[in-house]
């Protein structure tokens, strides 16, 4: 059986790899962008095919369980819709003489090489290897922020490479503390760094060894995911890269990094001498969502508007899986999987519209309901999605973190309740300019695919509608597993 | 082992990861880049003879590869190479550094003396070895941290990176029967041949007149 039909999990990992090779080798623009959605998609199904699989006992390098499996269904999504955006978006790019053919074969196979590295972090059982997948994820990224080759690109691709290389070191640091507080329980070599070893023998570690490593964890991972005061890389490599990477960047590696932070924290809550990570997420969290609130305000780059509202979504996140408990984690996973469908979809949209009006600057661009309704009305329903009015899914989300608060802590709501709000009124302030009143800028007509932009938002509506009971009972299990 | 053997065992490891914390101290208050770049030969050399006399007393040969990345990557290939790039770019004169040389000497003394009282509190279990050598590990991590910030030039970052780095493999070298050590060095290895190629390639594209990374700030689009 196993013969005949490959294991999805080598899948997941091979199509993407086996792209980048060939999408490096291969010439022409129009059969590349075509070849890359075709990966992109295979390595879809490939991902879809896990659910149907048996799950295999885990090996000491990867490993596929219910936390990372929706996870990796996400990524593989996301990347497919991601891939379709970039076919016009790049072909755009080429037709403006903005990027030249060769820097787009450079950037199809890079793309592919960042799926492969997100695929692999996610389904690796081995915080070493995780390590390395995410440091991989960093690099390919660094790459492509700094592919337009102008003063800021590549002063954003610096600033990112240097604050992600030391984020990196550290959390190689915590790794490696966390091997030392194994190694007197499961013993010297590999099993030290298999997590599923791990979490079965985590009881009997040094809990002081294992805090230690947990703050070196947060500080370094906490880096990638972006959180305040360590997010200052995040909101210029969203300006200054192409867009589609600004979308995967926001949907998924900041998600991949916080999944990493995650794996850890499980691991603490299995100890009962080891800290409660919680009070640090949520201080982490609170911090991320107020300061990106208030700075939502001066924005005057469209692009910087959104990545700084992605800080404050991983804010919320960070305090939701702070919080801890079974509702406030259930609502913590939702709200990842809703603000990675939405905050795509917007750098979709923002991609689009930022190449019909030749600007990124807020005050040049307006009345795009009346001039691009396809793009202006997307961009619309992306922004009320996001900063979660009913009846979509992240209003659902927040409403469930601010009532579980509310409920146990209702100190701790009032300022997670003011952060809300004033992003909130940031963001449709900004909308309204953007959207409504006089038109301003080119009214060129859009070559745009609107496909995966109206995917992610009709996923967005029917989650705030309808969940499904099976989804439902998934989260709920992996709320438990998380403590 | 046993005995007077054991104690020399420890000694010398002892002495090759001191070492290691002492070159970053004089590291810290190297004004010249090109003296910074020989300090930091210096300081991966002897992280070589570290990782080596780890790799003799563990019994664990594969450690010798990491001692050779260390040894002829970043004692000598990187040194070199950065020789030529400063060569070429003509920034051989002096470093500015942020603060003064003794406030920052301070700083380093600080963060020795946290990492010590921290780590040795923290490992108090673990075998003697280890846990000093993870304190000194720690030291060099956070003493690596402190050139990167007190420094504004784009190569004495890099030259911070890289002794942090070495910090990294001092603590994972250090930890007896560690996987995967070697390919975390290749990886980390990779990482710094990017930036270096990457320093070579913002001159060669002529996009910047300085690496001095405190220039690049001006060309921001918008400041926050």
């Amino acid at each position: 059986m196993s013969a005949i039909v490959p294991d999805p999990v080598a899948l997941i990992l091979l199509i993407p790899i086996g792209a980048a090779a060939l999408l490096a080798l291969l010439p022409g623009y129009r059969l590349t962008s075509r070849l890359s959605v075709a990966a992109s998609l295979l390595t879809f199904l490939a991902a879809l095919a896990l659910f149907a699989a048996e799950p295999a006992a885990p090996g000491s390098y990867l490993f596929v369980d219910e936390f990372n499996i929706v996870f990796i269904a996400l990524n593989t999504f996301v990347g497919f819709t991601t891939s379709v955006f970039s076919a016009s978006y790049i072909g755009h790019e080429l037709a403006t003489g903005k990027l030249t053919p060769l820097y787009l074969r450079f950037y199809h196979a890079m793309y592919q090489l960042l799926i492969f590295a997100m695929n692999l972090a996610l389904v690796a059982n081995n915080i070493g290897l995780m390590w390395v997948a995410i440091e991989l994820a960093t690099l390919t990224t660094v790459l492509m922020v700094g592919i337009y080759r102008t003063h800021e690109a590549l002063e954003a691709a610096w600033k990112y490479f240097i604050l992600g290389s030391v984020g990196i070191a550290l959390a190689l640091f915590g790794t490696i503390l966390v091997y030392l507080a194994a190694q007197p329980v499961v013993g010297e070599g590999m099993n030290g760094m298999v997590w599923t070893v791990l979490i079965e023998h985590v009881a009997a570690f040094d809990p002081a060894l294992l805090n230690m490593a947990f703050v070196f964890l947060l500080l370094g991972y906490g880096t990638k995911v972006g959180l305040a005061p360590l997010h200052a890389w995040l909101p210029d490599a969203h300006a200054e890269g192409p867009t589609p990477i600004s979308a995967v960047l926001s949907g998924l590696l900041l998600n991949v990094a916080l999944y990493a932070v995650l794996r850890f924290k499980m691991l603490l809550a299995g100890n009962a001498g080891a800290i409660a990570p919680g009070p640090l997420l949520v201080t982490m969290g609170l911090t991320s969502l107020i300061f990106a609130g208030f700075m939502l305000y001066r924005r005057q780059d469209v692009k910087r508007l959104f990545a700084y509202s992605s800080i404050e979504h991983m804010g919320i996140i960070a305090f939701a899986f702070g919080m801890g408990g079974p509702l406030a984690n259930f609502a913590g996973l939702l709200h990842m999987v809703m603000h990675s469908l939405t905050k795509s979809a917007i750098f979709f949209a923002v991609g689009h519209i930022a190449q019909v009006k030749g600007t990124q600057k807020i005050a040049d661009i307006g009345g795009l309901t009346v001039t691009h309704p396809w793009l202006g009305w997307g961009l619309v329903l992306g922004v009320v999605a996001i900063v979660g009015m009913p009846p979509l899914g992240i209003f659902m989300s927040e409403f469930l973190i601010v009532s579980s608060t509310f409920a146990r802590e209702p100190w701790l709501a009032l300022p997670l309740v003011l952060g809300l709000l004033i992003a909130l009124g940031a963001l449709l302030l900004r909308l309204n300019g953007l959207a409504f009143g006089e038109p301003r800028g080119s009214t060129a007509p859009a070559q745009a695919s609107y496909v995966p932009m109206y995917a992610h938002l009709a996923l967005v509506l029917v989650a705030g509608i309808y969940l499904p009971a099976r989804l439902v009972d998934w989260f709920q299990h992996v709320a438990e597993l998380l403590g | 082992m046993d005995g007077p053997m054991e104690g020399l065992i420890f000694d010398i490891a002892h002495l090759l990861a001191a070492s290691l914390v002492l070159i970053s101290f004089v590291q810290l208050y190297q004004d010249r880049l090109y003296a910074l770049l020989n300090t930091f030969a210096l300081h991966a050399f002897v992280l070589a003879c570290s990782v080596a006399w780890q790799a003799f007393i563990q019994d664990a040969p594969h450690l010798y590869i990491t001692a050779a990345i260390a040894l002829v990557f970043k004692a000598i290939v990187i040194p070199i190479a950065l020789h030529r790039i400063i060569q070429r770019l003509g920034i051989h004169r002096e470093i500015e550094t942020v603060v003064g040389i003794g406030l920052t000497m301070l700083a380093g003394i600080a963060l020795v003396a946290l990492s010590m009282v921290v780590m040795l509190q923290v490992t108090a279990g673990a075998d003697p070895l280890a846990r000093e050598d993870l304190a000194f590990a720690l030291a060099v991590i956070l003493l690596g941290l402190l050139l990167m910030v007190s420094r504004r030039n784009a190569v004495s970052q890099v030259v911070g990176f890289m002794s942090l780095e070495n910090g990294l493999v001092l603590a994972a070298t250090g930890a007896k029967g560690m996987p995967l050590v070697v390919e975390f060095s290749v990886a980390f290895s990779i990482l710094i041949a990017f930036v270096v190629i990457g320093i070579f390639l913002f001159r060669i594209r002529e996009r910047f007149d300085t690496v001095d990374v405190h220039a690049l700030d001006r060309h921001r689009g918008e400041r926050r």
